[in-house]
């Protein structure tokens, strides 16, 4: 195969870790904060060209830009090879939506040593591009690690309460679920006897000789709970609000984010393709886990909370809940749903935590207690955190609402009950998010809000902030409006395989 | 001698093929001139010869990598060169010169003679070449007690230090047992393969592949069984392996840093060398015996290295601990060597990446021991990134690689020891060290977490800390290549995809 001369999917992941290196081998500041901006810039530039010439690109097994690169360990059936399918690419465009916003706020944040937290950052961010690009399940695997380890020191050193403990937590049950996957992963490799990591060599083998129905079963387990821990599948969530409460803001958006999405990512792209018959008897599980765990209990824990970040963190366990749901339909039409929520919830929720750090700047805490009567000082600030909060709950004219809609009709034909439990999920979800932006903007002023705001006066959102803010709300919109712009791809995707 | 041997040799003269090792010899020797004939200003830089030597040395095997003697057994079959063997030299090579880095930092504050140590880790590393090549058992135990006697020397060589000379008694004892086991066990080998009521016995069973054939056509004798697991635990000592662990944490602690990562990377990759050996080429015959015996090793090395390095607060006992659960992970690619052709490359990968990552760690070690050696406590390392970023980030490499991080070179090491196993089909093994490794990354975390996240109290802290030594530009060259090389490896881990053969 020969090489493209312009391959948008390896600049879009080699720009961010060239000057994550460049940083590291002691470019000045101000040149590390200028490249940045270019840095940051390129995925998105290369996500938006990606997405406008998916649909006429040549595709192989449905892939588009497919590449690949030698590393050497070809002996083994490894090779860095890259591409697009039509799940792939939505996330893959998100992805450089939500690092752009994540990256122009860090650079413009007055985070302590910036060189080595935009260092930092870009190294996530180029592993996040590569996670979606990435054909080869080695690869997979390697740059959703090497996007991983940036978040365990940033929660570490840049974080706030409980920051080593909630940094200790996270390294540990995202190892242990890292490690879990990796496993399933050895394992499909070897048992399929295909000798190659690549998916597509994989799924060509494993069509034409299927493993046996019962070692399908295992090793979905394997994958379904390594993934699922990554996802904060109840109940191994308690790493993720604990993180995302003490994560500095640009590193939650991403994680919370894009990184979050890897395991749903995996689900989708290698176990369910890969083993047919492995979700049948994990199914009813499943559902029930995401439906009374994720959706119900997580529901009213995150009506329970004071505490804005975390409430942010418990709703985004809430919202996986519904991902998982789609998952356990197996069907086309629920799995579609969920990469569409996956893209929505990606955006909402970056744009969640972006805000709260905002209102952090102004208000001191993160405490809803002391907040209130923000509305009046900072209007914007109050009509963008509105417009997240509905996303979030998933209104009509947002991404989120066609996710959870398709969830839900696929779940009907799953099953009616799980279906209502889903549904009663979005008035749970109503109540928290509604009351969170009733305490946070309007009704009167907190008595610590009104000695906070004597002390500095409040400022409505700076152009700074508002620049990602409007980036991240014009995506939510545009696919919200124009769902056709993701479903045309997701569904191909789905439909040939 | 008789006459007519002369001439058999003359005519086989094969000294040839052991250049590497005479060299090293030689360099040693030319280090004790130095020191005779050199004036005392000039003595300092005996040293900078010997690790230029080296390099130059190490460069040359490279290049007479695939030699003719490849393939073929020389000295009346005491030595076999294999490719495996080229590599062993490599590394120990490399390990050579690293401990010289070291040891350059830390000897700096004892008042000990210095060329004397150099000398003697020019030896060992040419016995542990050796080692690495032997097939025979009696080239086999002398090169491991030259090892281990050289290394009795070291471990005890700053004798001022009360913690360092029970290192040296404790090692002293211990290697004296390990080596009693290992020659018992060859004896009632050699013993049983003579007895001339038994099929295919031989006198000459010394010889790796007379005794393979021996085994083969006797593949149930108990006294060969007994022999076989007594030359596994001998060997198992020089490994660290459960349960022949126990002289690590003291040993490593009150030895001199550079000879902890000494015993910590050279002598267990000795170790490893001389057990694949005898796995690949003598005990085949015996799977039913060596499989099971190293299985429980291998799970219970796994864990109780681990679950002992949870607890630890000095670095040097925490490494040498956490040496051992790797030891447990190296033992089950050399288990799913008789399977999978995958395991050897994935052994000699996995030794290599443990080296430089093992090395890095050292090497920011010596930066923040003081004059007392042994005390080199996890608080020691708190607030390190603020006031030396570029060790801690060579620290964050290294640990991060021992933890299997990707996209560190250890990483890659782990994933595929772990694809050999499965492969091999060690299903409950490798949930063990999967546990493992998810448990390691607690105190590896622990560690960091003191460089990067607490800052340092002086006041809270009852025992100063050490005076910590800044990095000159030929550490931060040996740092930077060291922690670069783990990255580079972990992307691009066909930098030894050729040499290794997959």
């Amino acid at each position: 195969m020969s090489l493209p001369l312009f391959d948008p999917l390896l600049i879009a992941i080699v720009a961010p870790l060239a000057l994550a290196l460049a940083i590291a081998l002691g470019l000045p500041k101000r040149w590390s904060v200028r490249l940045a901006y270019v840095a940051f810039a390129i995925p998105l530039l290369m996500g938006l060209h990606v997405w406008w010439h998916f649909a006429g690109a040549a595709k192989d097994h449905g892939y588009a830009f497919v590449t690949r690169y030698d590393t050497g360990l070809s002996g083994l059936g490894i090779a860095l090879k890259l591409g697009v399918n039509g799940i792939a690419m939505p996330l893959f465009v998100m992805a450089g939506i939500v690092g752009f916003a994540a990256g122009w706020y860090a650079i413009n944040s007055a985070a302590e040593r910036l060189k080595i937290y935009l260092m930092l950052l870009l190294i996530m961010q180029g592993g996040l591009m590569g996670i979606f690009a990435s054909v080869d399940v080695f690869y997979f695997y390697f740059f959703h690690e090497l996007a991983l380890i940036p978040t365990f020191i940033m929660v570490g050193v840049w974080g706030g309460r409980d920051r080593i403990y909630a940094a200790m937590k996270m390294t540990i049950y995202l190892t242990l679920g890292a490690m879990l996957s990796l496993l399933g992963l050895i394992a499909v490799y070897v048992k399929s006897g295909a000798h190659s990591f690549d998916l597509m060599v994989l799924h060509d083998t494993l069509a034409a000789t299927p493993i046996a129905v019962l070692t399908q079963k295992h090793f979905f387990g394997c994958l379904l709970f390594g993934f699922g821990i990554l996802v904060s599948l109840w109940p191994f969530h308690t790493w993720a609000p604990l993180g995302y409460g003490a994560a500095p803001s640009s590193n939650a958006m991403l994680h919370a984010g894009v990184l979050k999405k890897f395991g749903l990512y995996g689900l989708i792209q290698i176990a369910l393709p890969l083993l047919p018959e492995g979700l049948a008897p994990w199914a009813k599980g499943l559902a029930i886990l995401a439906a009374f765990g994720n959706v119900i209990v997580i529901g009213l824990v995150t009506i329970a909370q004071r505490d804005l970040k975390q409430m942010i963190g418990y709703s985004s366990v809430m919202h996986m809940g519904y991902a998982f749901l789609g998952i356990a339909c197996g069907t086309a039409l629920g799995v579609s749903g969920v990469v569409f929520l996956m893209v929505a919830h990606g955006l909402s929720v970056a744009l969640l935590f972006l805000l709260a750090t905002t209102i952090h700047h102004r208000t001191q805490t993160f405490s809803m207690d002391d907040m209130g009567g923000l509305g009046q000082k900072a209007p914007v600030m109050a009509a963008f955190f509105a417009a997240a909060t509905f996303a979030s709950i998933g209104l009509p004219g947002f991404g989120n609402f066609w996710g959870e809609l398709t969830i839900f009709v696929a779940l009907w034909k799953f099953s009616p009950g799980f279906c209502a439990v889903a549904v009663a999920g979005v008035i749970l979800s109503a109540v928290y998010g509604l009351r969170a932006v009733a305490r946070v903007f309007y009704g009167n002023a907190s008595p610590a809000a009104l000695r906070q705001a004597e002390q500095t006066p409040v400022l409505d959102l700076t152009w700074m902030e508002r620049i990602p803010a409007l980036l991240l709300l014009g995506a939510l919109l545009f696919i919200g409006f124009c769902p056709a712009s993701l479903t045309v791809a997701i569904n191909s995707a789905l439909a040939s395989r | 001698m008789s006459p007519s041997l002369l001439p058999a040799l003359a005519a086989n003269n094969t000294w040839f093929a052991i250049w590497p090792e005479i060299s090293l010899g030689c360099l040693a020797l030319l280090l004790l001139v130095l020191e005779i004939i050199l004036p005392v200003s000039a003595r300092r830089h005996i040293p900078t010869v010997a690790i230029l030597g080296q390099l130059v040395l190490f460069g040359a095997v490279l290049a007479d990598f695939h030699n003719g003697y490849v393939g073929h057994e020389t000295f009346n079959g005491l030595l076999r060169h294999t490719e495996g063997g080229q590599i062993m030299r490599l590394f120990f090579i490399l390990c050579s010169v690293l401990v010289f880095w070291l040891a350059r930092l830390t000897l700096a504050r004892q008042t000990m003679p210095k060329i004397e140590f150099y000398n003697i880790v020019l030896v060992v590393s040419a016995a542990m070449m050796l080692l690495a090549q032997s097939n025979h058992f009696v080239m086999l135990f002398v090169a491991l007690e030259t090892v281990t006697i050289g290394l009795y020397i070291l471990v005890s060589y700053t004798r001022s230090n009360a913690l360092t000379l029970e290192a040296g008694l404790k090692y002293l004892i211990m290697g004296a047992l390990s080596s009693a086991l290992l020659l018992f066990g060859i004896v009632l080998l050699y013993g049983v393969a003579g007895n001339s009521a038994l099929p295919a016995h031989s006198g000459g069973a010394m010889h790796f592949p007379e005794l393979a054939r021996f085994l083969t056509a006797n593949p149930h004798n108990s006294i060969a069984a007994i022999g076989i697991v007594l030359v596994l635990a001998g060997l198992a000592f020089k490994i660290g392996a459960f349960p022949f662990q126990i002289w690590i944490p003291d040993v490593y602690q009150g030895a001199p840093t550079p000879i902890t990562a000494f015993l910590a990377v050279g002598s267990k990759a000795a170790g490893f060398a001389a057990l694949l050996a005898v796995m690949r080429n003598v005990f085949p015959a015996y799977e039913w015996l060596t499989t099971p015996v190293l299985s429980i090793m291998a799970g219970a090395t796994i864990i109780f290295g681990n679950l002992a390095a949870l607890t630890q607060h000095n670095v040097k006992r925490l490494i040498g601990l956490s040496g051992v659960s790797h030891a447990g992970f190296l033992l089950l690619g050399v288990l799913a060597v008789a399977h999978t052709p995958l395991a050897l490359g994935a052994v000699y990968f996995y030794l290599f990446a443990y080296l430089l990552a093992n090395f890095a760690v050292f090497g920011v070690m010596v930066h923040l021991a003081g004059a007392n050696d042994p005390e080199q406590e996890l608080e020691h390392y708190s607030g390190l990134a603020k006031q030396d970023p570029f060790l801690a980030a060579v620290l964050a490499v290294g640990l991060g690689s021992l933890a299997g991080i990707p996209p560190l070179a250890g990483f890659v090491g782990k994933f595929l020891i772990f694809m050999a196993a499965y492969q091999a089909g060690f299903h409950g093994l490798l949930a063990i060290a999967i546990i493992g490794v998810v448990i390691s990354i607690y105190y590896y975390f622990g560690w960091l977490r003191a460089a990067f996240f607490e800052e340092w109290r002086p006041s809270t802290e009852l025992a100063p800390r050490p005076e910590r030594t800044p990095a000159n530009w030929s550490s931060k060259l040996a740092a930077a290549v060291l922690a670069l090389a783990s990255i580079a490896v972990g992307f691009c881990p066909g930098v030894f995809g050729h040499l290794l053969h997959w």
